[in-house]
């Protein structure tokens, strides 16, 4: 049973650099890092040492109030360095990697005929675990709850995100398994996979319930999936997971190997060549950047131009981005009759009307740096957020209860549905340039808190 | 421009902490910052910006009061000749429209935005762009002979006491403008109605008929009296279709009133730029508009008195209906901020300017209550929308736990 749901509000960013649609295989990295601060909100008890001999599937680290969430290494090599931070506060563990894999092995399970339990011990012992997430709080799933449903969302609508046919190439046998997988474990509202209009990519796809999205972004993000299908109501719990991890998961159980691949699409105006990468989780950013070195005037995000790191050239791409983008640092000024407020701006993007480029055709695509574009101000303009949050929840007053910690407006007003990439789409249109994605983190930060 | 940005650069250190200039820091960073949008890059979050900003905003509404300015500018001279019966070359009319509106003008920006310069400094803040369109709008409610020292007082009244006590822009309840318009029309109640809205009115003497009431102020006589009186007749006789305020003249503009309040052309023109470029809502506008006229409508209907018998929309292009339309109920900070708190915000404004004007003739400029009394009502409006959706969700909830 499917059925399209069009999703009216929202923008897509036409933003310059989209990634060809070919597929290379980056060169292996060096060095690996799993880093802790990607999974919110986990504590992370560091089992492995330096110098450590580890496997492909060998633990790393886990959580230390659930310690069943294990985080595996991504290769085989030795462990580097555990990075630590501020207040020991741990950043990454670092692995230098083997010129070729050895897997440890897990049992191979049948997720068809096995039981939940033995799906779920499957999942936590093979380290997919950690890349389930759950809603409320958009913060790692709890091995403990069932969820009310599972959703997974079959495509990405941010700016210069994968294509989902690069993504899933080859792989709907083990997304098959892994979408078998997630429904034993999902509760009664059984697992969601949302899909764009038109795509064909997961056609034959079992055992769960496809609805076919239509509209611009955020109609890939799967809030807005979940909202469109069953909204999350207080007391209920969700969980989702991206396309390539259920492939990953899937992957797990049917060969028992955790071999966690990742497409990465590396785009952006500055970068040299925009492509599709195929590499290993946790590999060196400077694997997908074809050959660029770095430069101050450039920014290399890792993830998407809205949520995303910004990450240094010698970093590592996110443990939870599939995604790389390069765009042009807006460090200088610019003068207010040339490229300032008051220019005509023929090269400037906007959501608001106040720029003509609103009456180029939609084809034309643009260079946008990471200038703030003004500075910050208390909300003024109103309506700039509903028109691209498409949610029945009222953005602008959410913001705000969080802004005055009223926890029960907040729970009023359908914080439990959200997560801050929800509002990415807000803070890119706000006219004030209020940090929305902040806000919301900090907002269900201080509601998880305070609900124990 | 590079000269520029190097001059700008070799007197910060003047301005920064510790630098002898300190204290006018505000005064650097804002020149600074409207010169040049800073080089201020986005933080983790999202790492590109939209390339609309508050200046661009508040520039666009500046840009779009402008022909209502000089409309306004032209037809002060015009409608001072016209009373005193002299005629006169278009050059003579704008220039002494432009003696009369410039130091308005001059006076508004420079107390205005002196106050914002000195709060800005006391709280060590930016300064906001919220007073740039404020101070435009301010002249343009003011009748044209309005001493220099009102107006200083009325902005500096509206800017600290509506605006810089509740925190500044974005913060305030109240319009500003329309603060500054009310408090000299109930501080000074005898040198803000009646008939002042021509030049040099009760000074000169005016040709037969002309007395420097606005068309309002005229209506108002009728309100009380008995509809088929003499006195009645005459006064209705000059909205018909040759009279003074007939529909044609009061749409584009021809008649006595505050300086720009008076085309309802010369707004269109920049309603048609706040709309075009989505700075304004229209949902205020168009729900402002129907208010007026159904009100106007229900009036017609009642007929009760010669006022209420001013077809509707010829009340709407009288008076600041139009002005207060366009550039008052829609900012953005006293309106409602829910799309459906919106229509009902701009119905009600509307609906009740008409009802003002026509109910008490004491305040002929209903335009000006009514949008101050639905800036209070706004916030109740958004928290009643708001409810509608908790309680949606609520029920939402509930279904789920009964068919669990």
């Amino acid at each position: 049973m499917s059925r399209t749901i069009r999703i009216r509000k929202g923008a897509d960013i036409r933003l310059k650099g989209r990634a060809s649609q070919e597929v290379a295989q980056a060169v292996r990295s060096a060095v690996y890092a799993i880093q802790p601060p990607h999974f919110h909100g986990v504590t992370p008890k560091v089992t492995a040492k330096p110098g450590d001999r580890v496997e492909a599937g060998s633990p790393l680290f886990h959580d230390k109030y659930n310690e069943r969430v294990q985080y595996l290494s991504p290769v085989s090599g030795t462990v580097k360095e555990v990075v630590r931070g501020a207040k020991r506060r741990v950043l990454a563990i670092e692995i230098m990697a083997d010129d070729a894999d050895a897997f440890r092995s897990f049992n191979q399970v049948n997720p068809s005929t096995a039981s939940r339990e033995e799906v779920l011990a499957a999942v936590l012992e093979g380290g997919m675990f950690p890349f389930i997430e759950q809603r409320p709080f958009a913060v790692p799933a709890d091995p403990k709850d069932t969820p009310r449903s599972i959703h997974v969302s079959g495509f990405s609508s941010a700016p210069l995100a994968p294509e989902t046919a690069e993504v899933m190439a080859g792989r709907l046998e083990e997304f098959q398994a892994g979408i078998d997988a997630l429904g034993k474990l999902a509760g009664p509202g059984g697992v969601h996979l949302g899909v764009r209009s038109g795509d064909s990519t997961f056609n034959g796809v079992k055992g769960c319930e496809i609805s076919t999205f239509d509209g611009p972004h955020p109609a890939g993000n799967v809030g807005v999936q979940i909202h469109a299908i069953a909204p999350i109501n207080r007391g209920e719990v969700v969980w989702t997971m991206h396309m390539e991890d259920v492939a990953n998961l899937g992957r797990l159980l049917l060969t028992g190997q955790y071999k966690p691949d990742r497409i990465i699409a590396a785009a952006g105006s500055e970068h040299p060549a925009p492509q599709h990468f195929a590499v290993r989780l946790g590999a060196q950013v400077a694997t997908v950047l074809a050959g660029f070195k770095g430069s101050p005037d450039v920014r290399v995000v890792s993830g998407d131009p809205l949520t995303g790191e910004q990450v240094d050239v010698a970093g590592y791409i996110g443990d939870q981005h599939h995604q790389v983008t390069v765009l042009p640092e807006g460090n200088k000024p610019k003068f207010l009759l040339t490229t300032g407020w008051l220019g005509l701006g023929l090269d400037k993007f906007s959501l608001s009307r106040a720029f003509p480029t609103w009456l180029l055709p939609k084809s034309k695509e643009f260079i946008m740096d990471t200038c703030n574009n003004g500075e910050e101000r208390a909300f003024v303009v109103s309506g700039q957020y509903d028109a691209v949050f498409p949610f029945d929840i009222y953005p602008e007053q959410l913001i705000k209860s969080i802004i005055v910690n009223d926890i029960d407006a907040m729970e009023k007003l359908g914080i439990y549905e959200v997560a801050p990439e929800d509002f990415a789409l807000c803070e890119y249109a706000c006219t004030s340039k209020i940090q929305s994605q902040r806000i919301v983190r900090e907002g269900l930060d201080m509601l998880q808190k305070e609900l124990g | 421009m590079k000269a520029l940005e190097k001059l700008l650069g070799s007197i910060r250190p003047n301005f920064e902490e510790g630098g002898k200039l300190s204290r006018f820091w505000v005064v650097y960073d804002s020149l600074e910052t409207f010169a040049f949008t800073p080089g201020h890059s986005t933080k983790n979050g999202v790492h590109i910006r939209d390339g609309i900003d508050m200046k661009r905003t508040m520039f666009l509404v500046i840009v779009a009061l402008i022909p209502a300015l000089l409309f306004g500018t032209w037809n002060q001279g015009h409608q001072y000749y016209t009373a005193i019966g002299e005629a006169a070359t278009f050059l003579d009319k704008v220039l002494l429209g432009a003696q009369k509106v410039l130091p308005l003008v001059i006076v508004s920006y420079g107390v205005g935005l002196g106050i914002e310069f000195l709060f800005a400094g006391l709280r060590k803040h930016s300064i906001n762009e919220g007073y740039l369109v404020s101070g435009m709008l301010i002249p343009l409610v003011m009748p044209v002979d309005v001493p220099l020292w009102m107006v200083a007082l009325a902005v500096a009244f509206a800017v600290i006491i509506a605006k810089e006590v509740f925190g500044g822009t974005g913060m305030n309840i109240l319009n500003i403008a329309l603060t500054a318009r009310a408090f000299l029309f109930f501080a000074y109640p005898k040198q803000m109605s009646g008939e002042i809205w021509v030049h040099n009115a009760g000074t000169e003497p005016f040709v037969d008929g002309i007395t420097g009431a606005t068309a309002l102020g005229e209506l108002a006589n009728t309100v009380g009296k008995d509809i088929n009186s003499a006195e009645v007749t005459g006064i209705l006789s000059q909205f018909s279709a040759e009279g003074a305020y007939s529909f044609m003249n009061s749409f584009l503009g021809l008649i006595p009133g505050s300086v720009g309040e008076t085309s309802t052309l010369a707004i269109l023109i920049g309603a048609a730029l706040l709309l075009w470029t989505g700075v304004a809502s229209w949902r205020v506008m168009a729900s402002f508009l129907v208010g007026g006229l159904v009100m106007g409508g229900l009036f017609n209907l009642a007929g009760l008195n010669g006022f209420m018998t001013i077809a509707p929309w010829h009340q709407v292009v009288m008076g600041g209906f139009m002005f207060g339309m366009v550039f008052m109920s829609t900012d953005p900070v006293t309106a409602s901020r829910t799309s459906t708190g919106k229509l009902i915000y701009g119905f009600f404004g509307g609906f009740f300017s008409i009802m003002i004007r026509v109910f008490n003739p004491a305040y002929p400029e209903g335009v000006m209550m009514a949008i101050l009394f639905m800036n209070v009502m706004a916030p109740l409006i958004d928290h009643y929308v708001l409810a509608a959706n908790v309680k949606r969700r609520e029920k939402r909830a509930q279904l789920a736990t009964v068919n669990a």
